[in-house]
């Protein structure tokens, strides 16, 4: 089969991205190559389930403006530019707010005194590495650093092609979310079947709509709530790809930061199955 | 000398904000004359990020000297103190009780911001 690219992504956090994304990884990875990219660079966890061996890490960095003051004159151009308040012109020269920066360099081409040029700021680090047949690339975003998406573009760019490439992503809709789902064959959306679940589920779907991906649904701790969730995908005719159950083992496993295939077998089967049926819906979508 | 005061209304009687960077209005007093004028900042309500920093240049702009509100956060009082503006926190309900404790020496200028940066 081609390559496929599955985001594995949420409205809700903790319902279990990782967890499916990193049990997917090891279930295919029997058969096919397989990388898994963590782009949920704020808190990075699937290296966590998987523990690479981590063969090479390298910096992302991004330029930022950096102003000289006896160049500059005040005149405010800067500031006008910017979309993202990151610069500001008072008592007569600019200044400079680094982490609100989103490196468009619009402020250096605007300056009419050549007082502004750029320099490179480190927001995070990418590691390289392998878990048994599975390719982990793992974004690490640098405290303070508000700016996921270039870090995320980052791994997603520099990760090795592989039959399935699997994007853990952030939870949310915002751009972290946005930047991870972009350019993916398809995204799954990992829910549980309470009403916080289902909220955010329509967040997520009302996004992946505007974004023109095809989707599909994972239910987690799938007898923990209530129908509403299987309701609202029928209406939607959204596809229900599987329903993992609550259990107790599978809690105990993750844990320990073990895999829970052991406490949950048949979620090989399950898993397993999931490519064809992506690749089908993908098509079907097309 | 001009301060300004955050505030959701339009005279004295109205509450002071709590909030610098989305607060709707500064009231720009003269303490010479008495008078104020107001300084629109609605166009900050809905910023995604950096609220503070564009109502700190916009009070800068406004020629005010000071600034009394509920809490200023790091980059507001990082432009405010670049543009040489005192700060003074205050938890008065009005603008005119913020004003009375102003003028009788019950305020004192922040040194630092009292309150965290945040995202958006």
């Amino acid at each position: 089969m081609s390559s496929l690219t599955i985001a594995i992504a949420s409205g809700k956090g903790g319902t279990g991205k990782t967890t499916l994304a990193t049990t997917l990884a090891q279930v295919l990875s029997d058969k096919r190559a397989v990388s898994l990219l963590d782009c949920d660079v704020e808190e990075p966890n699937a290296h966590i389930f998987l523990k690479p061996v981590i063969e090479r890490r390298e910096t992302v960095e991004v330029p930022v403006p950096q102003v000289d003051e006896q160049l500059c004159n005040g005149c405010g151009q800067c500031d006008e530019i910017c979309q993202f308040n990151a610069i500001v012109t008072v008592s007569g020269t600019a200044m400079v707010f680094e982490q609100l920066c989103h490196s468009c360099g619009g402020c250096v081409r605007v300056c009419p005194q050549q007082a502004i040029s750029e320099r490179q700021k480190n927001i995070g680090q990418i590691e390289y590495g392998h878990s048994a047949a599975i390719q982990v690339v793992t974004g690490t975003l640098t405290i303070g650093e508000a700016m996921a998406p270039p870090l995320i573009r980052a791994v997603k760019d520099n990760a090795a092609a592989a039959d399935i490439t699997i994007v853990d992503c952030p939870p949310g809709t915002s751009c972290p979310m946005i930047t991870a789902v972009h350019g993916c064959d398809f995204a799954v959306l990992v829910t549980e079947p309470t009403p916080f679940g289902l909220h955010d589920l329509r967040l997520a779907v009302d996004t992946l709509r505007q974004l023109e991906i095809p989707f599909g649904v994972v239910i987690n701790r799938a007898d923990s709530g209530d129908e509403r969730v299987c309701a609202y995908c029928r209406t939607e005719k959204i596809p229900l790809l599987a329903q993992i159950p609550h259990s107790r083992a599978v809690a105990a496993a993750y844990s320990r930061g073990d895999s829970i295939l052991d406490a949950m077998p048949q979620l090989r089967d399950t898993l397993g199955a999931l490519p064809e049926e992506i690749t089908r819906l993908t098509r079907s979508s097309q | 000398m001009k301060i300004a005061i955050s505030t959701s209304g339009t005279d004295l009687q109205a509450p002071l904000d709590q909030r610098f960077g989305r607060c709707a209005h500064f009231l720009l007093y003269d303490d010479d004359s008495g008078d104020f004028t107001l300084v629109e900042n609605s166009q900050n309500l809905n910023a995604a990020q950096g609220a503070g920093i564009q109502a700190a240049k916009t009070v800068a702009d406004s020629g005010a000297q000071a600034v009394i509100s509920g809490h200023c956060g790091p980059k507001a009082f990082k432009v405010l103190d670049a543009a040489g503006i005192a700060v003074y926190p205050c938890q008065a309900a009005s603008v005119a009780e913020a004003l009375d404790l102003f003028k009788g020496g019950k305020l004192t200028a922040a040194a630092n911001a009292d309150v965290e940066g945040h995202w958006v």
